[in-house]
């Protein structure tokens, strides 16, 4: 049975882009060299891993050499935390980070490093002036993400980086959900470390890059040969940084052709469409600086989890953006700092667009959620029994 | 058919797996759901809980095997999460009952507020119409009374219906059992044909609560109320003769049930069995095997499926345990929820707590909660 399949979960991850498949062809089958040999087939590989490396570099406005190729964006986050903290660093971050950050550094504690979980507002945003405040003596790093996975919403980065500046710490963001988004200029943020990953950029699954400026010192995770600068052992994954490289270099240029600002008109349609057509929703993080693709949405008074199952028989993709760890389903820890009931936690959807979206997408997606909505709401007991009381 | 959807409730045991494939074959459009209702790991670090689990009911094993099957079937599938509820209607009574002196059938509960309810609406609510289960059992409409009825699976040593009682006509209309009509053995036979994975028609049936790993409900108790952070209530107290004399000390009402002959610590001549538990005394009456025989019982909460009331006294024979030879009865409604049912002949151990289901040959009629 062929359905139409809409696909809205470019958060999670971005369908690949036909010219990132394109480019990545030839480095499957015949230029096939391991990058660090000397021969004919190794020069090839190499000339292809260095070109890959300046176009993530042009995407953050840094060096190429300061570029290290990852298997993805929490690699890249694990390798920012261990690589640069000893047992007594004190670290600072925010309790919306993504797992990678927030998991790595409940190990870190373990390992007798202290961490400052700093908290966020109601629309999801911290305030620098308490990032500052947490500074003490064994501060070593501050590690902000850019913009947060399940809401889009953007951190003050900038004053962050100030405040660490200032203060001689390290600042690292975790920019997977922002790359080719924002724009990004490590040079602005003064940022001495950031995380990107290729499947959010519409490059493959497996990829992903740390900036790390000259001059930074960092403890490799993994031991053997002397690759990407004694930064990350192991054997370049040609096709797949090839590919990053391209999904990279037209995430930049994304930026000037208007392709970024068209998919922002299509997010703000489908938002307010939602928003002003369905009863009782509620943007999350709505009031906050946002990335331009993504919408979390509350639909209050029923499981968002079973609109979501409803949505996919239906055509559509989309998530809850709820985490999911050993088999038990716990409900956002970025909603719930930002202050969402649980209620209104598991009620909420995440739709995020990439390039790959059109309008006849936006349309039909508002052609199925209304009526999706109102079964669910028609069969909720807790619906049911909000409303006798709302009537009576 | 191509216009209903029917949500397939799986395990990811050979039973509902074998509905799965069975429902397919007929040619409906199918959706796979697996709900989550308990985390496993929950309670692990405790005295007495194991470490580590596998292969209990919705554990990542299960939801792998459940997977797999609606792989191999090409049906969409899903996990969704009903633990919440779980927790409030099913696994808080469990400990609440055992708290009070009374034996409680898990099960029954899961089925009347969680699979056939909570699942059953989730399943509306993404398209389907009904629900499929693998339970050994039988739903059918029955013209001449106008009512829907359930019926034993023809499987006797697989049937039941005994945890079935409480479904509503609502429930059934939206309910089908396709494995009601089959042999536990066909239906491994039947896995195999539809090219389930190999391993899945050798598992071995699970015989425990699905929330206990290790089956031991009193260390499961401890551990749950130690988590909770509540004050432990107090349920240590005497052990009396049906007399009245005591004879002894227990660790806890909890710990016992209705014609239980192990722990109770007092050496006598002859075997000592549980008789009653008086819950509000914090006593635990023993006595001898003839004294766990009684021929009347009450219950209330009940649910009438194939009459609409027991006004009148009917013939029946009744099961007052999953693990019971139906015996006969006659059964009475005394009141709006009161139901007296009179044995023909004395049965062992009535316990409170349990259910008392009745049959009309392999008819349910209905069933209550034993006071």
């Amino acid at each position: 049975m062929s359905m139409r399949r809409v696909y809205m979960d470019s958060n999670a991850s971005a369908p690949l882009l036909p010219e990132v498949l394109e480019a990545m062809r030839p480095y499957f089958m015949e230029s096939f060299g391991n990058a660090s040999s000397i021969h004919h087939h190794g020069q090839q590989t190499r000339a292809a891993v260095e070109k890959a490396r300046e176009q993530v570099a042009k995407l953050l406005n840094c060096r190429p050499a300061e570029i290290v190729f990852t298997s993805g964006g929490t690699e890249a986050d694990n390798l920012a935390l261990f690589g640069m903290l000893k047992p007594g660093d004190h670290v600072i971050t925010s309790v919306v980070e993504h797992h990678a950050v927030l998991n790595a550094c409940r190990e870190l504690e373990k390992l007798g490093c202290a961490v400052t979980y700093v908290g966020v507002n109601a629309e999801g945003v911290i305030d620098p002036v308490e990032v500052r405040g947490a500074v003490r003596e064994e501060t070593k790093l501050v590690s902000l993400m850019m913009a947060n996975n399940e809401t889009g919403v953007a951190q003050p980065i900038e004053e962050s980086g100030e405040i660490a500046a200032e203060a001689d710490v390290y600042f690292h963001t975790d920019a997977v959900q922002a790359a080719g988004k924002l724009p990004i200029d490590v040079q602005k943020l003064k940022c001495d470390l950031l995380s990107i990953s290729g499947h959010k950029i519409h490059g493959p699954q497996g990829t992903g890059a740390l900036y790390v400026r000259k001059g930074t010192l960092i403890k490799p995770l993994f031991f053997g040969g002397n690759h990407e600068r004694s930064r990350r052992a192991g054997t370049e994954n040609v096709p797949g940084i090839v590919g990053l490289g391209k999904a990279a270099e037209i995430a930049y240029a994304g930026f000037a052709n208007g392709e970024t600002e068209g998919l922002r008109a299509l997010r703000d349609r489908l938002e307010h469409a939602i928003l002003e057509g369905i009863e009782e929703t509620g943007l999350n993080g709505g009031a906050a600086e946002r990335v331009p693709t993504t919408t979390n949405i509350h639909f209050d008074h029923i499981e968002g989890e079973a609109l979501v199952i409803a949505l996919d028989l239906k055509g559509l993709s989309v998530s809850t953006g709820a985490a999911c760890s050993s088999g038990a389903i716990e409900p956002s820890h970025v909603l719930t700092a930002m202050g969402l009931s649980p209620a209104q936690a598991r009620a909420s959807l995440r739709f995020s667009l990439g390039k790959h979206n059109t309008a006849e997408d936006v349309d039909f997606a508002l052609s199925i959620i209304p009526e999706t909505v109102a079964r669910l709401r028609e069969l909720s007991p807790v619906y049911k029994r909000q409303r006798v009381a709302v009537s009576s | 058919m191509s216009g209903s959807t029917i949500a397939v409730a799986m395990s990811g045991g050979v039973d509902s797996s074998v509905v799965a494939a069975l429902l397919r074959a007929e040619g409906h459009n199918l959706v796979g759901l697996t709900m989550q209702l308990w985390n496993q790991k929950r309670l692990s670090g405790y005295e007495g809980m194991p470490e580590q689990v596998h292969g209990r009911c919705c554990s990542l094993d299960d939801v792998y095997d459940a997977r797999r099957v609606a792989e191999t079937l090409g049906i969409p599938y899903y996990v969704v999460n009903h633990q919440e509820r779980f927790e409030q209607q099913v696994v808080r009574p469990f400990v609440q009952e055992y708290l009070s002196g009374r034996t409680p059938v898990p099960c029954t509960l899961c089925n009347n507020h969680l699979k056939f309810d909570e699942l059953l609406t989730t399943a509306r609510q993404i398209g389907a119409d009904s629900v499929a289960t693998g339970h050994y059992a039988r739903a059918e409409y029955h013209d001449e009374s106008g009512r829907w009825r359930l019926l034993r699976g023809v499987d006797a040593s697989r049937d039941q219906s005994y945890f079935l009682f409480g479904l509503t006509q609502e429930q059934l209309s939206r309910t089908r059992f396709p494995l009601g009509h089959l042999q536990k053995s066909e239906v491994r036979e039947l896995a195999r044909q539809h090219g389930l994975p190999s391993a899945m028609a050798e598992k071995p049936d699970s015989q425990e609560i699905c929330f206990i790993p290790g089956g031991d409900y009193k260390k499961f108790i401890d551990a749950y109320l130690e988590e909770s952070g509540a004050p432990v209530p107090e349920t240590e107290g005497e052990l009396v003769t049906t007399s009245g004399e005591v004879v002894g000390r227990h660790s806890g009402i909890e710990h016992y049930t209705v014609g239980q002959r192990k722990g109770l610590g007092v050496a006598t001549g002859s075997p000592l069995y549980v008789i009653e538990i008086k819950g509000d005394k914090r006593q635990v009456v023993v006595g001898s095997g003839d004294e766990l025989y009684s021929r009347r019982l009450r219950a209330s909460k009940l649910n009438l499926i194939s009459v609409a009331d027991l006004h009148e006294p009917m013939r029946v024979t009744a099961k007052i345990r999953h693990r019971h030879q139906p015996a006969a009865a006659t059964a009475q409604q005394i009141a709006a929820d009161e139901l007296v049912v009179a044995f023909d002949e004395p049965q062992r151990a009535i316990t409170p707590g349990q259910a008392v289901v009745l049959y009309d040959g392999d008819v349910v009629v209905g069933g209550g909660w034993i006071n």
